[in-house]
């Protein structure tokens, strides 16, 4: 299979707003991109799928609450425990932890506003699907835009996951939300699914994002769809 | 005594309620109607009973009130700005597909590509209530621009409050800032601009103007209008409820008074709620409806509500309206049919659809889950009839109501004082001119609430979604890319500097458009026209109207100098605190093209290695109105700097050649607070030193802080420096070298007045407003 034989789908909810990126970040990496919508029970063939950024039915219950109910999500879940790389951005995190394949939660920011600015990372594991193609220690320069990204969980299980090695990346040089141990974003035991409150889909050009370090994600995910 | 319709109507019927119908009205002459509290005036009543040839009913009232306020009718200021369409030449209409009189104006941006933008006022909602207010305002002009067919692609928001360490700011402007954040957000919106100004006059009416952006292909262009007798009328979006019913409540509380849906009922605020989400789905379910050719006409519900909507779409059709209001889906309980017709319930949109298409339409809203209800029909006829439980409630021409309201001249008179405020000009004041003192000015200034980093407001907006952000806030103009195979792109900006107009309105509107050119000219766009947000005090105080009257011709004749055609605006009369107006300030909001994205310009130094920078324009000594007048002394007198127009078009050109031949690397336009400002802007964005040099026969206070129009800043190449300055002086350009960026440095360096480091600067321009707003 080449790179653009691999599939990747990306979740349109109503109130998605990032999906249209993520699916030009897919396309920049060389693979296909697939729509797929919340109410179809339906994953379309697709080799891993992205949960984009935005406000699921309103983020009204609490972000990602509801999201986690839709048709699509169960076909997600059932593939990821298969193990299909899956991908969670901003609400697409909260979406991975409310539906429980990631563990915490994520909840309003210390500051209480909304913040949207660049901000540095530094890669941690780099050996999960969608880490690879970092250098371990790297720092990142990638959006982050979100009212409700603090992420919380209990001493116990951040003490696991840190154990375990899956912090993929950290705030570096300002912590934008008040995230415990300055976690970014995380991956799930077996590293095929992860999720992070920065924005990858944001930074895939200079032009239009602050750096291209966002790149790296996707292009890391098709390395595993696409043996060398 | 006088007795309402309802009681008459009641007697009548031995006590159960009825509808004020057509009927009913033509055989109950004489009841008493609250017009005046409905805000309509003595003659236009009797003008109302004449078209109609009998009073009107509950629900006409209802119409014909809002419809002719100031706000839709435009009755004060029409007069006045059709001289807008005089000063537009057939040369400047060319580019135009939809102008003046459309929900927003549609311009024609080459290879197939149309782009309709439109600003709009939402200041009284907003003083009342900040959030809310703010959000609906968002929420309003999105829908203007879905009704032209666009996808909408940016919003930006130009902002005025009082003074910034006010108590009062701290409740309106926090309120506000997350109000257009929560909602434009959610809607997907990136936020490329806008505009934060403090003073004074805004105190009680801060002034929330809202701007967006939309994309469509230039043959998609959907105009507001019902035709084709037998189409469908499909109301679709949100419900409709008791929010923003304002006025007509007294009529709600006259008919409903005591009955078992009286006493826990109403009135909401009147000022609406707004719901981000409802709305976000109503884009893509409406664009995919266009994208389905489904319609064949549309208008948004904004304000009057179904009022506006259904006269407006009548009016600019073939033939008449049947609207049957049983139809109308409703948040609550009991609403009576002026309040139906008057709701502004948000998220609302309404479609004129033919027969064989209604299931099509209905398929495409349960997608969406978007509520759509047939309410009626285009008929034959020409009148617009709504009907209410089985009875007529509403008869009437539609033009009458929509288009051919009253019109007012207003008295308008230069006011005496005026003279005064010319003569108090600012050359008395004390000025710095040590170093110490020109070093504590530029620090004073850079921290000052209208110089200062605007970035604790704009960082609570998304300007990254969609992907297609190219430049944005602290950007002079934002730059977005509407065509991601050729690179084609649009930038936006919008300005007034008030304290000019206030000096001079004629000069000052000038001055507004040539700095929002100026904006979009230093992103290497070029301009191509013009829109506008005329927000002044009452337009029953003759000075005002005369600063009215001036700044539209000063607008309306500088676009007509610049070659660019003003395609729409807004009008907002009535801010004012007591009987002091507000600073007149009309915002100017100037679209331009880029062809190719990738050479836009940026504002900070030191993306390129060796670069030189040049000051383009001449320097006088210009500090009538100026922020360092205001800063300083809080002094606001004497002239605003001189317009130049055919000097801004010249400058425009040189940077639009500087872009397409990459011989420019930054550019910032001088505007509020001058060179110096733009000097440490230019340099904290790039985070790059620079070491600048005055010319030798410079007075430096007049160089670094005057507001000469006309000018920008530009660093150029060392490689490209003799080829930028032949351009300038082949075109007769004014360019001198300033000094040169060093990205060694971590300092402002300025002859004569100092090396400031970075950090300190950093600190001092963008600590205020977190110290102020937390």
């Amino acid at each position: 299979m080449s790179a653009a034989g691999a599939r990747i789908g990306v979740i349109t909810f109503p109130g998605s707003l990032d999906d249209g990126d993520a699916r030009r970040a897919v396309r920049r990496s060389g693979a296909s991109d697939v729509s797929l919508w919340h109410a179809d029970a339906d994953l379309r063939g697709v080799d891993a799928v992205i949960v984009p950024g935005g406000f699921s039915y309103g983020d009204y219950l609490r972000c990602g609450a509801i999201a986690k109910f839709a048709p699509v999500m169960t076909e997600v879940v059932r593939a990821a425990e298969r193990g299909m790389p899956v991908l969670g951005v901003c609400n697409g995190f909260q979406v991975l932890c409310e539906a429980g394949l990631l563990p915490g939660v994520l909840t309003r920011n210390e500051g209480l506003h909304y913040v949207c600015r660049d901000q540095w990372l530094r890669a941690e594991n780099t050996t999960s699907t969608w880490t690879t193609r970092y250098e371990p220690g790297a720092d990142l320069l990638i959006p982050v835009k979100h009212g409700e990204g603090c992420y919380v969980a209990d001493e116990s299980t951040l003490d696991e996951i840190e154990g375990e090695g899956r912090v993929l990346f950290r705030y570096v040089d300002g912590n934008p939300n008040g995230s415990r141990r300055d976690i970014a974003g995380i991956t799930d035991a077996r590293g095929r699914v992860a999720g992070l409150m920065p924005h990858p889909e944001h930074a895939i050009d200079p032009l239009t994002g602050p750096t291209d370090d966002g790149l790296g994600m996707f292009l890391s995910a098709l390395d595993t769809l696409v043996p060398a | 005594m006088t007795e309402t319709p309802h009681e008459s109507a009641a007697r009548a019927d031995g006590g159960s309620e009825r509808v004020d119908s057509t009927e009913h009205a033509a055989r109950t002459p004489e009841a008493a109607q609250p017009y005046r509290e409905l805000g309509l005036a003595d003659d236009e009543y009797e003008r109302i009973r004449g078209i109609l040839g009998r009073r009107p009913t509950e629900a006409e009232l209802a119409m014909y009130s809002v419809m002719w306020s100031e706000h839709c009718s435009y009755k004060s200021s029409k007069v006045h700005l059709k001289y807008f369409g005089e000063a537009t030449t057939e040369q400047m209409r060319s580019k135009m597909i939809a102008g003046i009189g459309e929900n927003a104006g549609v311009v024609d941006v080459g290879d197939g590509w149309a782009v309709t933008f439109k600003v709009e006022s939402h200041n009284h909602p907003s003083y009342v209530e900040p959030h809310q207010g703010a959000a609906t305002g968002v929420g309003g002009i999105v829908r203007d621009i879905m009704a032209m067919g666009a996808r909408p692609v940016a919003v930006a928001d130009p902002l005025r409050f009082g003074p910034a360490e006010a108590t009062d700011t701290a409740r309106v402007l926090p309120g506000v800032v997350e109000g257009i954040g929560g909602y434009g957000n959610c809607l997907g919106l990136p936020n490329i601009g806008g505009e934060v100004v403090f003073d004074e006059s805004y105190a009680s009416n801060p002034l929330v103007n809202a701007m967006c952006v939309g994309v469509l292909k230039s043959d998609e262009v959907q105009l507001a209008h019902a035709s084709g007798t037998g189409n469908k009328v499909i109301l679709f979006g949100a419900r409709t409820g008791l929010d923003g019913i304002g006025g007509v409540s007294v009529l709600a509380s006259e008919t409903f008074s005591g009955d078992e849906t009286g006493s826990g009922r109403k009135k909401l605020p009147s000022v609406q709620v707004g719901d981000p989400f409802t709305e976000k789905v109503l884009i893509e379910c409406c664009l995919e409806l266009y994208r389905s050719g489904l319609v064949v006409g549309v208008q948004d519900l904004g304000g009057a509500g179904l009022s506006c909507a259904t006269s407006e779409l009548a009016s600019a059709g073939d033939g008449g309206m049947w609207i049957d209001l049983d139809e109308v889906p409703l948040r609550a309980e009991g609403m009576n049919p002026a309040e139906i017709l008057s709701s502004e319930s948000q998220e609302r949109m309404c479609a004129i659809v033919r027969p064989t298409d209604v299931e099509g339409f209905m398929e495409v809203c349960r997608k969406w889950d978007v509520t759509a209800t047939v309410i009626g029909e285009v008929t034959d006829g020409e009148n617009l009839r709504i009907d209410w439980r089985g009875e007529r409630v509403v008869d009437v021409p539609p033009r009458t109501v929509a288009d051919e309201g009253p019109v007012y001249e207003r008295p308008l008179q230069r006011p005496a004082e005026q003279d005064l405020i010319t003569a108090d000009n600012p050359d008395t004041l004390a000025r710095p001119s040590t170093a110490e003192e020109l070093r504590e000015t530029l620090l004073r200034m850079a921290a000052s609430p209208n110089l200062c980093s605007r970035d604790w407001v704009t960082s609570q907006y998304d300007h990254y979604v969609r992907g297609n952000t190219v430049l944005a806030q602290p950007s002079d103009g934002g730059v977005l890319r509407i065509d991601e195979e050729s690179g084609r792109g649009i930038a936006v900006a919008t300005d007034c500097n008030a304290r000019y107009t206030r000096l001079d309105p004629y000069g000052g509107a000038q001055l507004a458009l040539a700095e929002a050119y100026r904006n979009v000219a230093v992103t290497g766009s070029k301009p191509v026209a013009v829109t506008n947000c005329l927000n002044f005090g009452s337009a029953e105080d003759p000075a005002v109207m005369w600063q009215f009257q001036q700044a539209v011709r000063g607008l309306a004749d500088a676009s007509a100098e610049l070659g660019i055609p003003v395609t729409g605006g807004n009008v907002s009369f009535y801010n004012q605190t007591g009987s002091s107006p507000i600073l007149p300030t009309p915002v100017v909001g100037v679209l331009g093209v880029i062809d190719d994205v990738t050479r836009r310009i940026p504002t900070g130094i030191g993306a390129a290695p060796g670069e030189s920078l040049l000051l383009l324009g001449d320097t006088r000594e210009e500090f009538g109105g100026s922020e360092w007048a205001g800063v300083t002394h809080g002094h606001l007198g004497g002239t605003p700097p001189a317009v130049d127009l055919a000097r801004e078009k010249l400058l425009g050109d040189i940077l639009a050649v500087g872009s397409r031949d990459g011989l420019v690397s930054a550019a910032h336009d001088l505007s509020e607070g001058g060179l110096a400002q733009a000097l440490v802007e230019m340099s904290l964005i790039g985070e790059t030193g620079a070491r600048i040099v005055l010319p030798e026969e410079a007075d430096p206070f007049v160089w670094l802080f005057s507001e000469s129009a006309g000018r920008a800043v530009v660093s150029v190449p060392r490689g490209e420096e003799l080829r930028f300055t032949e351009l300038c002086s082949a075109r007769g350009l004014p360019c001198a070298k300033i000094g040169v960026v060093d990205t060694e440095s971590q300092s402002l360096e300025i002859q004569g007045v100092g090396d400031i480091p970075l950090s300190e600067l950093r600190s001092t321009w963008e600590g205020t407003l977190p110290a102020l707003f937390g």
